[in-house]
Parts: structure tokens; sequence; C-alpha cells
């Protein structure tokens, strides 16, 4: 069963240095559950500032700057995971250096037929 | 079969539910892999009892035979509805296959399964309300309407949050299993705390009438005996000691006419000596573990109280002591202001107020009216009466409980001008 793991904190709050130690530690983790085959995706991302929304209502586009909406705690990352369970994908999400200085959001995926694969 | 015959298997039927129909679900829900399907497996089982017992005689295990009788009947089901289904074939083949293969497993299995049923009812992924609810509702078997009745809410309330919450066991896959020794004191303090808070809520409604809701307290009690029989944790032993030990002060706590009587003020020869001897030895015998915890603390100061004869004969030191272990392994604001309480106890009101006063200085504790309360009495105790009167005045506003306000009110009252 597939989860993912959305990475909510303050972009602002964090340095370079933590940000960097922050990636290092998440390669790291990324490895550990690769090797235990949970791993399917994971990635940081740039921050709101080079966030674009796009909205089409009524047949009509809508491009504008910055994120969806303004939140203390933004979308910073995330991780895909494979568990057999919920508590499988919790401890994964316990593990994300984020989850102590943010919160880590676990949702379960829907599986629809008739997606892509790779 | 006679009249009589059917009467008296109806009656061992009704027995056996009443005794065993929660173990049955717990087994089922494993099997079965869902809690709804299990229901209704558990529902015709019990029909199928009614039905065969009075001819082929009451089984010799009846819980086994109500297990397998509900599984193969939910798989049956499957079957007949895999027709418009077809994911349910599989399903159905799936499980039969694991029937077939599966040992009688014995009474050490099924007690795991209650376990399962517990902790899963009270997965953290769960809201606190639905950990509530669905506790009362799957391990005790309350119906909806008691459940609503007892946390004075409505019935369809009730039931959506247990519907929401199968669904979201089931959705999110929140696993029908006993947490795994690393991850059992965390998972266990949401146990305890679900346990405590029913008992709470049975032992001091939140608001309106009357003071206790008994059943809500057994129930609670029952559930704590549950679950230290199940699993030898000493908070565990610890939670279920605290809960006997308030609960054998019951018959003292009011007055026939619905007073509150004060833990000073009560007729301590009402005090359940039973429940008092049983609270205390678990209390004795989880302090002495390697894994104290708060439960077991606060009914260490429970027994301390149960022990004395009169309120005068109170070790008021050693609750101290108690209550300085307890802040450690629970630093909070309550605990703080009932160690200031035994600290007046022990060293005179004005270290007492003292410490209330801390608290109170910090901003903790301003809306809680016990705080008021309590340094109300113990300013009225150094004849400081302008100040008794502000901190009653101030405990009135807070209060939601008719007995606790008309306390007050009578402490108010009683204060000279």
């Amino acid at each position: 069963m597939k989860f993912m793991l959305l990475i909510y904190h303050d972009e602002r709050a964090l340095s370079e240095s933590e940000r960097a130690e922050c990636y290092g530690e998440s390669t790291q983790l990324a490895h550990e559950i690769h090797s235990k085959g949970q791993f399917l995706a994971a990635n940081p991302l740039h921050p709101t500032s080079l966030a674009t929304s796009v909205r089409v209502r009524d047949g009509k586009r809508f491009v504008t700057d910055g994120p969806f909406a303004e939140t203390r705690e933004q979308l910073g990352g995330y991780f895909l995971v494979e568990g057999k369970n919920l508590d499988e994908a919790i401890n994964i999400a316990a593990r994300i250096p984020m989850a102590r200085k943010g919160t880590v959001e676990v949702r379960p995926v829907i599986e629809i037929a008739g997606l892509p694969t790779g | 079969m006679s009249e009589e015959g059917i009467g008296s298997i109806r009656e061992t039927v009704d027995a056996v539910y009443r005794a065993e129909s929660r173990r049955v679900l717990a087994t089922l829900i494993r099997l079965l892999g869902d809690f709804d399907r299990a229901e209704e497996a558990l529902h015709d089982a019990f029909r199928a009892a009614l039905e065969q017992w009075p001819r082929d005689g009451v089984p010799a295990n009846p819980l086994a035979w109500l297990v397998s009788t509900g599984r193969f009947k939910a798989i049956d089901g499957m079957r007949r509805r895999a027709r418009f289904e077809a994911s349910l074939a599989e399903l159905a083949e799936r499980l039969d296959a694991s029937a077939r293969d599966e040992p009688e497993r014995g009474d050490e299995a099924v007690e795991d399964d209650r376990l399962r049923l517990i902790f899963t009812c009270c997965h953290p992924a769960l809201s606190p309300d639905a950990q509530v609810a669905m506790t009362l509702r799957e391990v005790c078997g309350l119906t909806t309407e008691e459940i609503a009745r007892a946390f004075l809410t409505t019935a369809p309330t009730v039931a959506q949050r247990i519907v929401r919450a199968k669904a979201k066991i089931r959705d999110a896959r929140i696993p029908y299993e006993v947490p795994a020794e690393a991850d059992l004191p965390e998972r266990l303090d949401a146990v305890l705390r679900v346990i405590y808070l029913v008992f709470n809520e049975g032992y001091s409604a939140s608001s309106g009438g009357s003071l206790t809701r008994h059943d809500l307290s057994s129930e609670a009690i029952r559930l704590g005996r549950l679950l230290a029989e199940l699993l030898p944790e000493p908070e565990a032993a610890g939670l279920l000691a605290l809960m006997l030990l308030h609960d054998s002060r019951r018959a003292a706590r009011t007055s026939p006419t619905g007073e509150l009587i004060l833990l000073d003020d009560q007729d301590r020869s009402l005090w359940n000596r039973e429940q008092i001897a049983e609270g205390s030895a678990l209390a004795e015998r989880a302090l002495s573990s390697r894994r104290i915890g708060p439960y077991t603390l606060q009914a260490a100061v429970a027994a301390v109280h149960a022990r004395a004869a009169s309120p005068a004969a109170t070790d008021w030191a050693r609750i101290v002591g108690l209550y300085d272990l307890l802040l450690q392994a629970d630093p909070s604001p309550v605990v703080e202001l009932n160690r200031a309480v035994a600290v007046a106890m022990r060293d005179g009101p004005s270290a007492g107020v003292a410490l209330i006063d801390a608290i109170l200085s910090r901003g903790d504790l301003e809306k809680y009216h016990l705080a008021h309360a309590a340094r109300a009495d113990l300013c009225r105790r150094l004849g400081r009466r302008a100040e008794a009167r502000a901190s009653y005045q101030r405990a009135l506003r807070l209060t939601q409980q008719e007995p606790e306000r008309r306390f007050i009110e009578r402490r108010l009252s009683e204060l000279p001008h």
C-alpha cells in the first residue's frame, strides 16, 4: 500500500547549513528504506518563493505567483513509500529529519486503474 | 425439544453472548480483516446458535463454535455477493484458504485478539473522541445510545464518529496488531488515557446535576481490569489501582441530597474496604517495579489517604514525596497544584498559598476552578477573608458542576464579613 508523506515546516526558519544537513539525513533515510523495499520516491521542493499557482475556471486559465495559500508552515518536500500498513508509514515519517521541527502528514494513496507505470 | 428446553437454550445463548460476544468479535475482526464484516458475522453466528443448539445441544466449546460459524457464514455471504462484486470472490477464497490452513488456536491467542482490539480502537491516528466511542462500542459492547447518554451528546453524533473511525481504520490501513515492544509505552499511554477519561466522565459528570455516573466508572474499571490481566505492565496495574481507590470513596463523596463532601469531611466508614485492599496491593506492587509512571504514583497517593483512619492521621509528608516524583514523571500545573495543597497540609497554609500564587502568576491554571478554590480555602484558613472571598468568586464563575457550585457558594456564605 502506498503512502504519501508530505513534509511541512517553516521554510524561513531554516539556515543553509541546516538545510544541507537535512538533505544528507533524508538521503540516508531514503537508502535505508530502499533496502527494505519501502522507497518509491523522495524530493525536497524549492521554497514557495519559486511557486506558481495555476487555476482553470470556465475554460479560462489563471496563473499567479506564489503558493495556493499563505500558511505558517509550507510544503517543503515529500516521500512516497510502500508500506504494509499505517504504522509502517508512521515509523518512516517519524524518521524524516523535518518531523523534528515541522509536521509530516501521512496520506494513504488511492490506486486508480489505468495509470501509466514508471 | 420442549418449550422449556428451548427457553433454557435461549438463556444459555444470552449468557454466552453477555460473557463471550466481545471475545468472539475480537477474533472475527482479525480473521475477516474488517470491523463491519466481523459484526455482521457475530450476529449471524449467534442467530445460528439459537437455531442449531436446541437441535444439536450446546457445543463443548461455545466460543470456538461461534468463531468458526461466524467466519464461514461471512465467507459464504461474500461468495453470494461476489456475483455482483468480483473483488469479493477473491477475498472469499483467500479467507477460506487461511481458515482451512490455520490450526485451532488456544485461549492465549484469543486474549491476544482482545488486546489487538483495544490497541486498534485507541490508535493515535483516530481522534480522541473516536477512540473513546470505539472502545466503549467494540470492546465494552455499549450501544450508541448508551455512549451518547454517557457523554451528553446525541446517538447520531456517536454513530457518525464510529462510522468515520471504522472507515479510517479500513482505508488508512490502521493495523489490527498489538504494538511492538518499542512502540508499546506510547501506545499504552493512549489506551490508559481513554480508560481514565471514561472513568472520570463517570466519576464526575462534566456539567449538570448529578455528580457521578456510576455505570461509566464501573465500565472503566472493568476495562482496566481486562487490560491489567492481558498486559503485565505496571502502569496498567497502576491505573486500575487508582480507579479502585477513587471508586472506593464513592458512597462517601456525596450526601443523600447530592451535596459534595470533601475528603477531609467524608465518613470513612462508608469507604469500600475491599476496593481499598485491592487497589493498595496493586499500587504497592506497581511501585516496586522498574517502570513507575504517573498513574502508579497517583494511585500511591490515593493509597496513603485510604490508609489514614482519619484526616489527622494522613501521612502528608509521604504524599508530598510522591508528588515530587509525580512532578518529574508528569510536570503539569495540575500536579503542581495538588502538590501545593499537600505542602499546605504538611507545612501550613502560607507555604501552600505561595506555591499556588507562583503557578497563577505564570498564567497557568487561570481558568481552572479548583486552583482558585484551593487558594480560597488556604486564605480562609489564614484569616485572609477578602482574598478568600475573591478567590471563591473566581472559582464560582469557572465551575461547571452543580454540586461543586453549591459547595463553593456555601463556603462563600460561611465566610465572616
